[in-house]
């Protein structure tokens, strides 16, 4: 019975993995310094921003839905608690706590368009999208703000060379993601609702609430991914995090997350981020030029949806 | 010898990965004869069937159509040879027209690049026509119900010139006259020399339309027979491979006082002053020709549509249902006509889909109680003897008969009072259907008040206590068990209609 529960939900990320490991070992052959710590560690602080959007933007696609905003919501957002640490004085912790708010309600409101006037999500999101990347230019009137406070740099710092707050706002929130998917009756109806939204319906599921609900969290995700975003840059810009939206969707559905909804895990989403993550550094490390470096993600998305599908339709046939 | 037979199909063997669907089975259909194809579901029907229409490669075996060997790799090649196939599940497009979905891929042209729409839908005007359906070529195929739905994809089949058709359970969502109609054109194919391979669970429709039929079994090949040479209960024997006491099972129990009153209720132009009352313990059944209104009642009914007007009582008290979840929280449960489209969550798995609607009793704060979930579903998938190789199996790759179950589960997990099914058995074999009756019986004596629309009358009158007809959004009359008869149901469903019409 244990073989098949996992099974069930586990072979969506079993192939990823190996691909993940296949991809680490070729790395650490054809460069000398991919597999060392001060690398990985490197990694790690630039998969973060990518990390924590992936985990909202996972409850979205599996309820079905997309979140085209959230690259915007993060630059607003850090230029908001940018304001509100250099411009008006107020305490680091404060700024942080009303920044993840104002990010959760800017989700909030793109719930509403979706939930209250039937807007398809991917509309609704694109419209998000340009009026938060444009208030993100009013608000400083297109000025960066740079030079935080020690304590706000704290958070990406590095202390013995581990940049361990970020590690430890990662773990965290994917620990709380997880366990939401898994284990309360909310990460069951995303599922529900994305596998079948006419028997959730029927099955007495509030299914615009929980819709509305996973946009809210969308952008709390964002909020978060801002604090870390900003302070690791040492600054707010309006294009930060530009399209952080696609590599978001992209670490999803590397991860076996169906676009349809209804299928997928966290786990092959957070596999998904590091290959994103370590094609990227590997590349820099083999210096590949950039231009070179999209073209090869590019194809790793359109590969792995090809496994994918393949994948799918064996089991299908099965 | 052979000439008799269109169509040969000879030891024909079909492995899934892990599964022998097909062991050497063989299928032979004469020019002109209706043939129908039986066997319980998961017998291999619709495997063999998607092999000869192409969708499925064989494994082993050979297949002859008009004495020439032939190998069917695509859907195409199929229809090319003269195979169509008619599937359970419509393959229509609903943001086409009729006729284009009609003519799709085989559009006429008036040049080479121009198609000839003028030509097409006169086309489809003639198929309609001789279907006698009142369809036009020109509407949407979104805007038409699941029985005109039907007609057009036995006009498309119509149209392709077959020399065999397949049809899966074509009856299933027709009324009684769409049935009777289909019969005659079924008719009129077999006498233009048109044979027809017939898949039903109605065997009293088989025991009708059929000249011979082959049986199937587990995968395999059982009997080929006449029909004039046997009786329903022989046929039954060898699907299920066991005797069948009684194809509607009773039991004892007391019929109790009132539990479920619905009182004037309207919603929209389907379901005018609808009222009627279920006892505790009783089973009643509404019976009505497709498009009655009785579906649209009882969605008004569990709040998915809005009511206009009407009360609805449980245990005498009234209850404010806006939506599905007041309806479960007054105590109703509701399993749908349409099973995977809206009774199950297909890629979610047995134990996720038997536990959604009751998921607050697993619940400690905001923990999910997952090993109490586990040992529960465990409890239904035994007493509801739900054939799955594990509890956490994706529904999809379930049986009919086994998903409908899963389906009763859940609302028996959800502890209702009142239980309404839509068409409980269409689409699920005898030995599953039996099973759901065994099911609805047991649920009556224990005082749930128990509401079924059925089309099948043979069924209806099988399993009720009392029979409410309904007839243009209205109920059309009230039958005790022992006045029911097919002839006043009939009268009630239809009669109104007519008289309406003549009037």
């Amino acid at each position: 019975m244990k073989i098949k529960a996992k099974e069930k939900k586990g072979t969506s990320y079993v192939g990823i993995l190996i691909a993940l490991l296949i991809l680490c070992i070729v790395l650490s052959i054809t460069s000398g310094s991919f597999l060392t710590a001060s690398n990985l560690l490197n990694v790690s602080q630039q998969i973060s921003t990518n990390f924590l959007i992936a985990i909202g933007m996972t409850f979205i696609i599996l309820l079905g839905g997309i979140d085209l905003s959230v690259g915007s919501i993060i630059a607003v957002t850090g230029l908001m608690m940018g304001l509100m640490m250099k411009s008006w004085n107020m305490p680091v912790l404060v700024s942080l706590l009303l920044g993840v708010v104002f990010a959760s309600v800017i989700g909030l409101v793109t719930g509403l368009l979706i939930t209250g006037f039937d807007l398809p999500p991917f509309i609704a999101t694109l419209g998000m999208m340009s009026i938060a990347r444009g208030a993100a230019y009013t608000i400083t009137e297109g000025q960066p703000i740079y030079t935080f406070p020690e304590g706000f740099l704290a958070i990406t710092g590095r202390y013995g060379g581990i940049p361990i707050v970020t590690i430890l706002i990662m773990a965290v929130m994917f620990a709380i993601a997880a366990y939401v998917l898994k284990y309360t009756k909310y990460g069951r109806y995303i599922y529900a609702i994305g596998g079948n939204k006419n028997c959730a319906k029927l099955s007495g599921i509030h299914v615009k609430k929980i819709e509305c609900i996973a946009y809210v969290i969308s952008g709390f995700c964002c909020g978060v991914a801002a604090i870390v975003l900003t302070s690791r840059l040492d600054s707010a810009v309006p294009t930060n995090a530009d399209g952080a939206e696609l590599d978001a969707i992209a670490a999803v559905v590397i991860g076996g997350t169906s676009m349809n909804g209804g299928e997928g895990t966290l786990a092959g989403t957070i596999i998904g981020t590091l290959i994103i993550g370590i094609v990227a550094n590997g590349l820099n490390l083999l210096n590949v030029p950039q231009g070179a470096q999209r073209m090869v993600k590019g194809g790793i998305i359109v590969l792995a949806v090809i496994v994918d599908v393949l994948r799918r339709k064996r089991s299908q046939k099965a | 010898m052979s000439e008799e037979y269109i169509l040969q199909m000879t030891d024909i063997t079909k492995r899934f990965p892990g599964v022998l669907a097909l062991d050497h089975v063989s299928l032979r259909v004469k020019a002109g004869e209706v043939h129908a194809l039986l066997g319980e579901n998961g017998a291999g029907k619709s495997t063999l069937m998607k092999i000869l229409a192409g969708a499925y490669v064989k494994d082993e075996g050979e297949i002859e159509v008009f004495s020439r060997k032939i190998e069917l790799g695509d859907p195409k090649a199929a229809e090319n040879l003269g195979i169509s196939i008619i599937y359970q599940e419509l393959n229509l497009i609903p943001t086409l027209t009729v006729a284009e979905n009609i003519f799709l891929g085989r559009y006429k042209m008036s040049n080479r690049i121009q198609v000839g729409w003028k030509k097409v839908y006169e086309e489809a005007e003639t198929l309609l026509k001789d279907l006698e359906v009142d369809v036009k070529g020109t509407d949407y195929i979104r805007d038409l119900g699941i029985a005109q739905q039907q007609m057009v994809e036995v006009a498309k089949a119509l149209s392709m010139n077959a020399k065999i058709i397949i049809m899966d359970e074509p009856t299933a969502p027709l009324t009684a006259r769409e049935t009777k109609n289909l019969f005659r054109i079924v008719k009129k194919l077999k006498e233009s020399g048109v044979s027809i391979i017939y898949i039903s669970h109605r065997l009293e429709e088989v025991l009708e339309m059929c000249d011979r039929a082959t049986v199937m079994r587990d995968g395999c090949t059982i009997q080929e027979l006449n029909i004039a040479d046997v009786t329903m209960d022989e046929i039954i024997r060898l699907m299920v491979g066991r005797e069948l006491k009684d194809k509607y099972p009773r039991i004892e129990k007391e019929i109790g006082e009132e539990l479920f009153r619905v009182d004037n209720l309207c919603a929209g132009s389907k379901v005018q002053n609808v009222s009627f009352s279920v006892r505790k313990g009783e089973v009643l059944c509404v019976g009505g020709l497709v498009g009655a209104g009785r579906t649209e009642t009882v969605r008004a009914i569990f709040g998915l549509d809005v009511k206009t007007d009407g009360r609805v009582f449980i245990e005498g008290r009234e209850c404010a249902i806006k939506n599905p979840k007041d309806a479960i929280r007054a105590g109703i449960g509701y399993v749908t006509e349409d099973r995977k489209g809206e009774g199950l969550i297909l890629k979610l798995g047995v134990d996720e889909n038997i536990t959604l609607a009751a998921l607050d009793g697993f619940l400690k704060g905001i923990h999910l109680n997952l090993g109490k979930e586990k040992n529960t579903v465990k409890e239904y998938v035994k007493k509801l003897n739900v054939k799955t190789p594990s509890i956490y199996q994706k529904v999809e790759n379930l049986s009919g008969g086994n998903q409908q179950k899963v389906v009763l589960a859940k609302w028996l997990l959800s502890e209702c009072k009142v239980l309404i099914l839509d068409e409980p058995t269409r689409g699920i074999d005898v030995g599953a259907k039996i099973e759901v009756y065994n099911l609805i019986n047991e649920l009556a004596r224990e005082g749930k008040a128990i509401l079924v629309i059925t089309s099948e009358i043979p069924e209806l009158l099988g399993i009720c206590d009392r029979v409410v007809v309904m007839a243009r959004g209205r109920m059309s009359g009230s039958l005790s068990r022992e006045e029911a008869d097919q002839e006043s149901i009939m009268t009630l469903a239809v009669g109104a209609e007519e008289r309406g019409k003549q009037k």
